[in-house]
């Protein structure tokens, strides 16, 4: 079947199985920013934006994306580069792997809400996994990026 | 999950119809579950096109369209408040809000996961669920009967009640499943008492609500009293996660709580 679905702006017909799930057709298409771990939902290495809010697109079928808009982090580099400075500067990347889903998860709690505190910002990035950093450079990363806009 | 074809229906019509058409043909609606299943769907119904997704406030209730995700029921401003937010906190509590923003009302009540912390809390609170067939049905029946026949649901209603409740959800960490949950609601003088993930599915402890209820007073005593009923009442079982005795325990420690919580 044919899917019809805007990805980073630039309209897409996708050829898709009934069964295919958004992370394998997204790597198919060469979107390989888009990260494969756990393939059952719990890593969040995968996450996009689908309609602007975060998903973990080895959980969505594709054929459910017809009509929609998906992000990769390519979509939003200015602010992906910019969240990388910070990630830098805190020592908050390592092997690099969570990164691009972990950015796209603070670009929509950003777009959420644009002052959180310490634990909505934990609670928004439960979803993604680190196995590299412990978590607290990236937290204090993320706290000193989102207070900077 | 194999799936054959897909059909993204225009009417609830045929939604029905195809549903019935083949016993291998199956609604999918946030597919994040049955993504982990080995079913093989013939096809797959899509109700995305019918609207399902909306929230709407009435006098009298909360109408959750049985595709509204678990993040818009989570993040609906009116359901913050009533019970004092026991619904929107307990979603909060299920994976990251990813998943939440994929998984739907209608899937997680129909699924009848024995893990579930969506209907632990949704039953302690007045809720109906309208299916497109079979018309209005409380959850409290929906979840004991035994009726298979498909039919597709389509809201769910939860009356606006004044009550407190609360919600417990004992967990290893923050993205695993429930060892075991409790919810207990007070309207007026009337508990009520929901024990789920124990590991099967969520129960009313009902010996231990008519203790309560006749009480003349919540005492400390009747509270130690009360978690003491629902333990003896309600089965546990062991599992990976915990033991039989361990659930037995930590549900009438949280039993405890829940009642000094909502007679504050
Ligand atoms: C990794 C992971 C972890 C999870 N952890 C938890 C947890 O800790 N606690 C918790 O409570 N939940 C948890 N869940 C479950 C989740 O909250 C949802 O309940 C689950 O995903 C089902 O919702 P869905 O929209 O994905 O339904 P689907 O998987 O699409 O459907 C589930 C079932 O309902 C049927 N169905 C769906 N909609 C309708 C309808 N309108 N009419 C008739 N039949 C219908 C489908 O045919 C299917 O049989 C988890 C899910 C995942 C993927
Ligand atoms: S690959 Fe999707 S959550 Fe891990
Ligand atoms: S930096 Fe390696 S997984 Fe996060």
């Amino acid at each position: 079947m044919k899917v019809n679905v805007k990805v980073n702006g630039q309209n897409k017909v996708f050829n898709i199985e009934p069964g295919d799930y958004l992370l394998d057709t997204l790597r198919k298409e060469n979107y390989l920013s888009v990260k494969k771990g756990c393939d059952n939902s719990s890593c969040g290495v995968c996450t996009v934006l689908f309609d602007g809010k975060p998903i973990k697109s080895c959980s969505l079928l594709t054929a459910k994306t017809e009509g929609h808009e998906v992000t990769t982090v390519e979509g939003i580099q200015k602010e992906a580069d910019k969240l990388s400075d910070y990630f830098g500067a805190e020592g908050a990347d390592q092997c690099g792997y969570c990164t691009p889903g972990m950015a796209l998860s603070v670009h929509a709690l950003k777009e959420e809400n644009s002052n959180p505190s310490d634990e909505e910002i934990k609670e928004y990035l439960t979803g993604n996994l680190c196995r590299c950093t412990g978590y607290q450079s990236q937290h204090i990363a993320i706290r000193n990026y989102l207070e900077d806009k | 999950m194999k799936i054959n074809g897909y059909q993204t229906v225009k009417s609830l019509e045929e939604a029905y119809n195809l549903l019935n058409e083949n016993k291998q043909n199956a609604i999918v609606a946030g597919g994040a579950w049955m993504r982990l299943s080995s079913k093989v769907i013939e096809t797959a119904i899509d109700l995305s096109g019918l609207e399902l997704d909306q929230i709407v406030e009435t006098k009298d209730a909360f109408e959750i369209g049985a595709m509204a995700t678990l993040r818009q029921v989570e993040k609906q401003e009116g359901l913050k408040n009533l019970y004092n937010g026991v619904l929107s906190k307990a979603l909060s509590k299920i994976m990251g809000v990813p998943i939440r923003n994929v998984a739907t009302i209608g899937g997680s009540i129909i699924g009848k996961y024995s893990f579930s912390d969506v209907l632990t809390p949704l039953l302690v609170m007045n809720v109906e669920l309208e299916f497109y067939k079979k018309g209005k049905i409380s959850l409290e029946d929906f979840l004991v009967s035994k009726d298979r026949s498909k039919d597709v649901l389509v809201k769910v209603i939860i009356k606006k009640e004044e009550a407190k409740a609360y919600f417990h959800k004992m967990q290893k960490t923050g993205l695993d499943f429930a060892v075991v949950n409790v919810a207990i609601s007070k309207k007026a003088d009337t508990f009520k008492i929901a024990v789920g993930a124990r590991p099967s599915l969520v129960k009313f402890a009902l010996e231990a609500m008519a203790f309560v209820n006749d009480a003349k007073e919540v005492t400390e005593e009747v509270i130690l009293e009360t978690a003491l009923i629902a333990g003896k009442e309600l089965k546990f079982g062991t599992n990976s996660k915990a033991s039989e005795e361990y659930r037995r325990n930590i549900a009438m420690a949280y039993i405890k709580r829940g009642l000094r919580e909502v007679i504050k």
